[in-house]
């Protein structure tokens, strides 16, 4: 409930607007637009900010839901409230169609995309015979209760923010579940997400759709608002402003869609009653302030204003402890597993005539640690690559516990194999137990639609005290609420593990587990690594300390240039002419 | 056909022009030039305002954006400020576009040589590309592609609307480079649309002799392909970006002066001819120039014959184009991990 309260507060006080004695309507209609310009904001948050998806074309979503009911209401007669669910459908397939060509772009190729078909539907909607072509389409109905019509701006007003509210509420929930992290690692790229399961195309379609969804409510409002449709407001400019909007609220922040939204429609409604005034010039002066106030406040405060604004309010936000004692079942083992986890059977890769790793075989026993280790270059990042299905392999097999290992790192995920990351990927912007609980994500089954409705509280409880019991396990209780992005490079490593144990893996594959570690913490990590394998998991490490390997390994691989050159004991590995040759050059 | 064909290959030349320029710009600073279409719009409508004899506005922005980049240049250097290099920044920001503005009033109101009013149109439009990239670019040169576009767009909506400041909202033309006519049945050739072949074929070949035989060519592309690995071997990438943003802004002026004569040129249409050189260069991958270079006519082939075929849908048909386009790239293009900052 306590935090509810300040949404509740909020609520009440936008309830109450219109019942102020003397409010002029004008300031009303600036609240209208207020609320339909944070609708499709709001979705702009989810996808740019917090998704990492750049989209100039939310106007064009908008569009798609205003001359649905337009087209609806006026040539067929259908009542606006039956045009809704309607409206929202044609956003959403809109964008199903457009995200499925788009989502998979890599960075800049989506918000060029984007302004490409922002401009090619805003030509559609203006030539288009059944929508109007450039006057568009009038007599739009208004939205009526029984016999109660919102014609006025004060009436459709509770209908446009308690749409703004409503869908608030629901994306705030969405975020805060387990769709909703997977949403917020994609940002940070997408193989670390992968790595635990998560399928990011799936994922960025989604928050593209809900954002089209939510643009289109705001395009279906906006039609019955104004009582006509015409295709300017839906143009590339739109588009643009939006963007703008969220950017300055804050693209990573939900409120700050709304706070962005008051005040750009504010500012833009002062600039165009009193730059003329000032200039004496023809219109769309405004753009030219909008335009150079952009690149002025990406150069200065590019998180936008709402995170500036919170960090000086006196509230703080207030996280709950997850109750530990809720377990999630653990993985099914079958008893009578074939001794041998992990077989790698002439594992090849080949990068153009560059040879990564040349027809390497070595397998991993249950309970066993095992290292492999080389001199840079060996090929040791490569083979961890090829066996979580980062990489496709150009030759021979892999094989966890008799099934193949074809490329698609989801599914390696599912066969209980958890990894962490040579170079640390985590979200820096999530705390310590969000990151962590995302390695739990298979291990869930709550989707966007139950987050959104909160019935995924169960689900989400007992992941998130699987999540905080592993981070009890490998020693960084004190920091479960810190953000990331602010441990030491170690602890990021050691986050790293206790997200690779959520998955209740049967083999863990560290890379560099030790790097920027202190002598203690090795020690630590070492027990811990003992303890792990005493309970039944085994673990393949790539490590350069050889204190540690050697101190800690059953059994290690040596690679170099690719090829493995030997395979045995710590002391025997010691003790081999090849392996000293590659590290030293000659025999020492 | 054929004359579809021709006014195709006429349009798709000035596409390829700026498709050229921006993946120069994309190359080297990873910004997308949206703002291209401004540097058309400017460098066509300050010629045919110059050709009327008036003084057009884009001087005078030359100069506020030259003082305001001196500004940045003073404050970005406030700790170890030297004579030389104040005096050098000064020159450069201030007493060169105030130059080109007292010349401007200097000949207005006079019929002058088309060759002077084309030499004063770039050298505007130039600074004025110069400066962009000083001020609104060259502090977060460092930051994410993303970050970079989203000023690009800024800078797109501010340049526009200066445009519809100084240009008004009517539609200009300029004079023409060369008034020759001549026809080879059954088709008939202007001087100005043999102007718009000779001189991109001209800038292409230039292009490409620029960046494979000059020291600051091979600079260019070395800041292309690594930045930090050309820092390190002491390319100034700052100056590289400048040097992108000079060659993009005279490139898009050039275009402009060329279709100025043969279209009406609105203060907005630079954006709608910049887009279609973005699809050109986005077929191209923004990497390639000759794959650009005949994206852009394949581009100015499609308009020509879609604005004879089905007129009203020209511009949907031009930018669906660019969906099939990224169709195939998502589906070639391997999904490589991204290192974001």
């Amino acid at each position: 409930m306590r935090q509810r309260l300040p949404m509740i507060v909020f609520a009440a006080a936008m309830a109450a607007i219109p019942f102020i004695p003397g409010m002029p309507p004008f300031w009303i209609v600036l609240l209208d637009n207020i609320g339909l310009a944070a609708l499709v904001a709001m979705g702009l948050v989810l996808l740019t900010g917090v998704g990492g998806l750049t989209s100039f074309g939310q106007a064009a979503f908008c569009g798609f839901g205003a001359y649905a009911t337009a087209v609806l209401t006026t040539a067929y007669g259908l009542s606006p409230w039956l045009t809704l669910p309607l409206a929202l459908l044609v956003s959403g397939i809109a964008a199903v169609a457009l995200g499925l060509i788009t989502v998979r772009l890599s960075g800049h190729y989506l918000p060029l995309g984007t302004i490409a078909w922002g401009l090619g539907l805003f030509y559609l909607f203006s030539k288009l015979e059944f929508l109007g072509r450039n006057d568009g389409i009038s007599g739009i109905p208004p939205l009526s209760i029984g016999a109660f019509k919102m014609i006025d701006p004060g009436t459709i007003y509770y209908a446009i923010w308690s749409s703004v509210l409503l869908c608030a509420l629901l994306t705030t929930n969405l975020l805060d579940s387990r769709t909703g992290r997977a949403i917020r690692a994609l940002r940070r790229g997408h193989v670390a997400a992968e790595a635990f399961g998560v399928q990011t195309p799936r994922a960025k379609l989604l928050v593209f759709i809900y954002a089209a969804v939510l643009a289109g409510l705001s395009g279906w409002l906006y039609a019955h608002f104004q009582r006509a449709a015409n295709p300017t407001p839906f143009g590339a400019q739109a588009g643009i402003e939006y963007l703008f909007i969220a950017v300055v609220g804050g693209a990573g922040y939900v409120w700050g869609g709304v706070l962005g939204a008051t005040i750009v429609v504010i500012l833009k409604e002062i600039l165009q009653s009193y730059l003329p005034y000032l200039f004496h010039g023809e219109g769309q002066l405004e753009t030219i302030v909008f335009g150079i106030l952009l690149v002025a406040l990406l150069q200065l405060a590019p998180t936008g204003v709402w995170p500036w604004l919170i960090a000086h309010t006196p509230f703080k936000l207030h996280r709950n402890r997850p109750d530990t004692s809720l377990t999630l079942p653990p993985r099914t083992r079958d008893k009578a597993a074939p001794s041998v986890l992990l077989q790698i059977d002439h594992a090849r890769k080949a990068f153009g005539g560059v040879i990564a790793v040349n027809d390497v075989s070595f397998d991993v026993r249950l309970r066993e640690i095992v290292a492999l280790i080389g001199p840079n270059g060996a090929g040791k990042s490569t083979t961890f690559n090829l066996i979580t299905g980062v990489l496709p392999s150009s030759g021979g097999t892999i094989s966890v516990l008799g099934n193949k290992i074809n490329a698609a790192p989801q599914e390696v995920a599912k066969l209980g194999i958890a990894r962490t990351f040579q170079h640390v990927k985590l979200v820096p912007d999530m705390t310590v137990l969000e990151n962590v609980a995302i390695g739990a994500h298979l291990r869930g089954k709550a989707g966007a639609l139950a987050s959104m409705l909160r019935l995924d509280r169960a689900d989400e409880a007992k992941l998130l005290a699987e999540a905080a019991r592993q981070i009890e396990r490998v020693g960084l209780s004190a920091h479960i609420d810190t953000l990331a992005g602010s441990l030491s490079l170690g602890q990021q490593r050691i986050v790293e593990i206790a997200r690779a144990l959520c998955v209740d893996p049967m083999l863990l594959l560290l890379d560099e587990p030790a790097a920027g570690l202190r002598h203690m913490e090795k020690q630590q990590l070492a027990k811990l690594l003992r303890e792990l394998r005493n309970s039944g998991m085994s673990v393949l490490l790539v490590e350069h300390d050889m204190g540690f390997v050697m101190d800690l390994a059953d059994r290690i691989v040596v690679l170099d240039f690719g090829t493995k050159i030997a395979e045995g004991a710590p002391e025997a590995i010691k003790a081999n002419p090849d392996v000293i040759r590659a590290y030293l050059g000659a025999v020492a | 056909m054929l004359f579809l064909l021709q006014d195709g290959i006429t349009n798709g030349a000035i596409y390829a022009l700026l498709g050229l320029a921006l993946v120069l710009v994309f190359a080297v600073t990873r910004i997308i030039l949206i703002p291209q279409g401004e540097f058309v719009t400017y460098g066509a409508l300050t010629y045919a305002t110059l050709s009327s004899g008036q003084v057009p506005g884009t001087a005078r922005l030359a100069l506020a954006m030259g003082i305001v980049a001196f500004g940045l240049d003073l404050f970005a250097g406030r700790r170890s400020l030297q004579l030389s290099l104040v005096g050098r920044a000064f020159a450069v920001n201030v007493l060169l576009p105030a130059a080109i503005l007292a010349l401007t009033y200097a000949i207005a109101g006079r019929q002058n040589p088309i060759a002077l009013n084309i030499a004063l149109s770039l050298s505007i439009v130039a600074a004025i590309g110069l400066f962009l990239y000083r001020i609104a670019f060259a502090p977060i040169a460092h930051t994410s592609v993303l970050v970079l576009l989203i000023a690009s767009v800024g800078c797109h909506l501010a340049l526009q609307g200066f445009g519809l400041v100084f240009f008004g909202a009517e539609g200009q033309r300029g004079p023409a480079l060369s008034n020759a006519v001549f026809t080879i049945d059954p088709l008939r050739f202007t001087g100005q649309s043999i102007a718009v072949y000779v001189i991109t074929l001209a800038l292409i070949a230039g292009l490409g002799l620029f960046f494979s035989l000059t020291l600051t060519g091979k600079a260019l592309r070395a800041t292309a392909v690594n930045r930090l690995g050309a820092r390190l071997v002491g390319i100034r990438t700052a100056l590289s970006g400048q040097i992108a943003f000079l060659l993009a802004s005279v490139i898009g002026a050039i275009s402009g002066i060329l279709i100025v004569p043969i279209t009406t040129l609105y203060y907005d249409t630079g954006f709608l001819i910049g887009l279609k050189g973005f699809v050109a260069a986005i077929i191209g991958g923004l990497v390639s120039y000759p794959l650009t270079a005949i994206a852009a006519l394949l581009v100015g082939g499609v308009e020509a014959f879609s604005s004879f075929y089905a007129s009203n849908f020209k511009e949907v048909i031009v930018f669906t184009l660019i969906i099939p386009v990224l169709l195939l790239r998502s589906l070639a293009a391997p999904a490589v991990e991204e290192e974001k900052d």
